[in-house]
């Protein structure tokens, strides 16, 4: 067998000096910004995030003040220029107010569920079998309730009110994460540089925080901010049956629910609560979208 | 094949035994003593003493379980606290008239939603995927209370073509067109998220199968377009499938916001009277029958997943 | 690769226990069974006998190679040695110590002093993380090495293994090529210092001309650091450029060790003889024409009884489905030199060594006199 020269691979085209190095998350950040569909989400969402944190400057009226004087105006009235509701309180000023209820209700319940959701399921994920499938069957149990249903039942019992509403909410959401960390956890735990961790003597939880969580966190957190979306619609859904926020707070469903009555005689300010809880959802839900493609690079092969 | 729906069905049986054991828990997470929520306070207590010992309150708890649980099988969902009519009856003429509904929708969303899905991903990126994709994430982003209430605005109040309320005289079952136009706005409402949801489900399952190699190579062997399409949507299916199952269970269990508006006498109104009267016993036999039907549905759908697809059965 | 004569030996690591004589790895029947899915309701699992009673040793500062078709076993047998998996019975001895033994060395010892090098799969690297945290993780990790210093570490590490760091160690695995990932799979084995080395088809996947460079990288950091390796491939050729000892696997089972140039030149087994036949010849006037080796590799879920590579041989007699062959010396053949040295390649071992290391052990009936074959006895066969 004769020489082979050594070629010198610091020389190899390819890895020109300057060239800044990119790492996963600095790809995902440069895709999303090129993405406009994703940024006029993420500027709308800003807009009504901002809207409730600042709804005491924002708003117009107070919120729970009404006037039978007042009632149901309809949209475009100087003064109340999205009208009034059923007690004559100023329609805009609850969406604005109520965006907080709405967000609070809707993004708190993901942020406990995949905080417990999360650690369940990475711990399912790495452990053997006896632990993994005890997890997953009672994860299965709670799976075996439609969520709406599961979500109802638990605030038909314990009651109404905002807190009852994000315990209850967390409860439904905490399964599917399980579920899919688990499943991402698992992926991952097979694969070669695991394995090459694990030769390496390194210590359990030097491994999943190294090696695991930062190839889990992408999936779960495309998963989580479509959840989000979804919880948005059932705390409102709770509301707009009575099991979720009480009146007279203003919360987008209970809104709905209230002026139900009105349809016949207002129908669009009837309307207008449903309109903020799809456009935030809607907004969430293209969030997630957007974030799932930024993520999903095809690998070269 | 029988060893996996044997291990199936044990698994099954596993499930509704845990889905037992969570609503039996359910009236115990009630603050207070179940009997209070029973009786009205000033109630004597040789009474209150003599109810305990019937409803078996004082025995300890896994006795309860299993006695509630007997009942149970037997067919029996107690008594309805306030009407004093067994649950059973009511319970399942009630879940008759939503099944009126939720089947309807199912159809038309499972239908509307593959349809979409499938062309949207065979005209990937062009104005017509783009069009179907939009549809489906506002299905999905719309809460379908809102969407009930905004049908019943525009075509019952603004253009009043439509009924807005009620089941009609039939009694579920449309017997004529009059009847069935009770139903027309509720199912289309229903129909929204699943259509969605599968749109979109369907949309990228088939852009997956479709990166793959093997439709290039039908193509190449000179299929005709709809052959190709058929073997595509044979390997789309059983994911779909089980999204279908979900959204079955789904449309079961959260009919209760489209019965309320419509006011539509389904299991979901039922349900809900339940929770506002504190009605336990009811409350207690409709979680646990809808949710042993979604447990049903999702057995049959993964059976059927394993006909189609040799590989799950293994 | 230097073609002349090795015969200074390697030097001594620093933490040489056992001699210059001691072997550094002495596997003796090892065996891993795994349980393929039971059927419902039986009694019997089925077994997957991947690795059933293999025994080699391997000498310090030597290569060793191991070869045989996919599902031999020869990855379970990687694993096993470093308790990735744990084996079902046998014993690894490292440097005279029993693994796992109370007055052995342990599991997380054993793993400091031997590492893998993995395939280049897109998965052998972390996607998240920089080369140099990647190289860097085991001694941070495992070792408690102050993380300025790890880092230091792994960026002389990458200049040994031909990469500049100061472009590579802030880059991250998708940005690099093959050859250079494959690299940075060798820079993270030596990061925790090890003394054997185990290669699990480290240049399969790479281009002909890298793998090339890869060998010779490998062959240099050998002498450098004075490591020995166990070298896993399927490809016959790269085996023998590497290896100072083969072994040939099969469902499980060693059927033929020796000196590689012993191998190569007089392999006894009728396997590693088809598998020799198997490889293209370069010289035009011998072409294979016929497919040297029938059939596919049996179910390796319940294996054949006896001798596993009956279903396939030629030469098959009733007595090979009774009794399992056993490994074991071969008699001298007629007319063979006992140093066993390939001419291409001279042994650097051919000054001494202890006999048995050296010897040329084969696992057939017709090797053993008086075992019942109708071929035993009548010596060494020689080739077609």
């Amino acid at each position: 067998m004769t020489e082979i020269s050594l070629v010198d691979p610091a020389l190899v085209p390819e890895v020109a000096a300057g060239l800044e190095p990119r790492g996963y998350w600095q790809g995902v950040g440069e895709r999303l910004l090129r993405d406009r569909v994703t940024l006029a989400v993420a500027a709308v969402l800003a807009v009504i995030i901002l809207l409730a944190v600042f709804a005491p400057w924002v708003a117009t009226h107070d919120p729970l003040q009404g006037s039978v004087l007042r009632r149901l105006k309809p949209v475009g009235t100087p003064g109340y220029f999205l009208g009034t509701d059923e007690t004559g309180r100023d329609i805009w000023s609850r969406l604005v107010y109520g965006a907080r209820l709405s967000l609070i209700c809707g993004i708190t319940p993901v942020l406990f569920a995949t905080m417990i959701g999360g650690a369940l399921g990475l711990i399912a994920g790495i452990s053997g079998r006896f632990v993994n499938m005890a997890v997953m069957r009672v994860v299965d149990v709670f799976y075996a309730f439609p969520s709406v249903l599961l979500a109802i039942a638990i605030c038909g019992v314990i009651g109404a009110g905002i807190g009852n509403t994000i315990l209850s909410l967390s409860v439904v959401f905490t399964p599917p994460i399980v579920r899919i960390t688990e499943s991402l956890t698992t992926q991952v735990k097979n694969r070669d540089f695991v394995e090459a961790a694990r030769a390496s003597a390194a210590p359990l939880l030097s491994i999943i925080r190294h090696q695991i969580v930062p190839n889990v966190l992408g999936g779960m957190l495309v998963y989580a901010t479509s959840l989000v979306s979804i919880s948005i619609i059932l705390s409102a859904g709770l509301s707009f049956l009575g099991l979720g926020v009480t009146p007279p707070n203003p919360e987008w469903g209970l809104m709905l629910n209230a002026l139900r009555q009105a349809i016949f005689v207002n129908p669009i300010v009837a309307a207008l609560p449903g309109v903020a809880i799809v456009i935030t959802s809607l907004c969430f839900n293209l969030l997630s979208d957007g974030l799932r493609s930024a993520m999903d690079i095809k690998l070269p092969a | 094949m029988a060893q996996f729906i044997t291990l199936r069905l044990l698994h099954t049986i596993l499930i509704l035994f845990g889905v037992s054991v969570v609503t039996f828990g359910l009236i115990h997470l009630i603050p207070g003593n179940p009997l209070d929520i029973l009786l009205p306070p000033e109630a004597p207590k040789e009474v209150v003493e003599r109810l305990k010992v019937e409803f078996g309150f004082d025995k300890p708890l896994y006795l309860q379980y299993f006695a509630w649980l007997g009942r149970v099988v037997r067919g029996n969902l107690g008594t309805s606290v306030f009407t004093g009519l067994p649950v059973t009856g009511e319970l399942f003429s009630a879940l008759g008239n939503t099944l009126c509904l939720a089947v309807p929708a199912a159809l038309v969303g499972f239908s509307l939603g593959t349809t979409f899905g499938t062309l949207a991903a065979f005209n990937y990126g062009r104005a017509l995927d783009k069009l179907f994709s939009i549809i489906t994430i506002l299905g999905l982003s719309m809460p379908h209370y809102w969407l009930a209430i905004v049908l019943v605005i525009v075509l019952a109040v603004l253009w009043p073509i439509l009924p807005a309320v009620g089941m009609g005289s039939g009694g579920g079952l449309p017997t004529s067109w009059e009847d069935a136009r009770f139903l027309i706005l509720p199912v289309v409402t229903l129909s929204m998220i699943p259509m969605g949801v599968i749109g979109r489900m369907v949309r990228s399952t088939v852009l997956e199968i479709l990166s793959q190699e093997f439709p290039t190579a039908l193509q190449a062997k000179g299929l005709r377009r709809r052959r190709i399409v058929w073997h595509v949507l044979k390997n789309a299916a059983p994911p779909a499938m089980a999204v279908m199952g979900l959204q079955l269970g789904y449309l079961l269990g959260g009919s209760i916001l489209v019965e309320t508006v419509f006011n539509w006498p389904g299991s979901g109104q039922f349900m809900n009277l339940a929770i506002f009267r504190r009605d336990i016993p009811v409350l207690q036999g409709t979680v646990l029958v809808l949710a042993s039907f979604f447990v049903l549905i999702n057995l049959a759908v993964d059976v059927a997943q394993a006909l189609i697809d040799p590989r799950i059965r293994r | 690769m230097s073609t002349t004569d090795f015969l200074a030996a390697a030097p001594a690591a620093a933490n040489d226990r056992g001699g210059a004589k001691q072997p550094l790895l002495i596997v003796r029947e090892l065996k891993k069974y795994f349980s393929a899915k039971t059927r419902f309701l039986s009694l019997r699992a089925d077994q997957v006998q991947a690795v059933d009673g293999v025994s080699f040793s391997i000498a310090k500062g030597s290569t060793l190679g191991v070869v045989g078709e996919s599902g031999c076993g020869k990855s379970t047998t990687a694993r096993l040695l470093l308790h990735l998996i744990e084996p079902d019975a046998g014993e690894i001895i490292f440097d005279g110590e029993a693994v796992g033994a109370s007055d052995g060395i342990s599991v997380r010892d054993l793993r400091l002093a031997a590492q893998m090098v993995f395939q280049d799969s897109y998965s052998s690297l972390n996607p998240r993380a920089t080369i140099g945290d990647i190289i860097a993780f085991g001694p941070r990790a495992a070792k408690g090495v102050a993380s300025r210093v790890a880092t230091q570490r792994a960026e002389n590490l990458l200049e040994q293994v031909g990469l500049r760091a100061s472009l590579f160690a802030r880059r991250y695995p998708h940005e690099l090529s093959g050859g250079q990932r494959q690299r940075v799979n060798i820079a993270r084995a030596l990061a925790l210092e090890p003394r054997l080395l185990i290669l699990d088809e480290a240049v399969s996947a790479l281009d002909k001309s890298v793998e090339a460079q890869i060998l010779n990288l490998l062959s240099d950091l050998r002498d450098d650091l004075g490591l020995t390796y166990l070298f896993i491939s399927h490809d016959l050729n790269v085996v023998r450029h590497v290896s100072d000892r083969v072994v040939v696997m099969y469902l499980g089972r060693i059927v033929e060790a020796g000196d590689v140039g012993e191998i190569f030149r007089r392999p006894l087994h009728p396997y590693t003889q088809a598998l020799l036949r198997a490889m293209p010849s370069m010289d035009p006037d011998h072409r294979t024409s016929e497919p040297p080796l029938t059939g596919d590799p049996p179910n390796p879920i319940n294996p054949p009884s006896g001798c596993r590579f009956r279903t396939r041989c030629v030469f098959a007699e009733a007595v090979c489905a009774r009794v399992s062959p056993v490994l074991a010396a071969a008699k001298s053949a007629i007319g063979g030199s006992e140093d066993g040295n390939d001419p291409l390649r001279p042994s650097r071992f051919s000054s001494g060594g202890d006999r048995a290391d050296r010897e040329h052990q084969v696992a057939c009936h017709m090797m053993v006199t008086g075992s019942g074959h109708s071929r035993a006895g009548a010596g060494a066969f020689g080739h077609d």
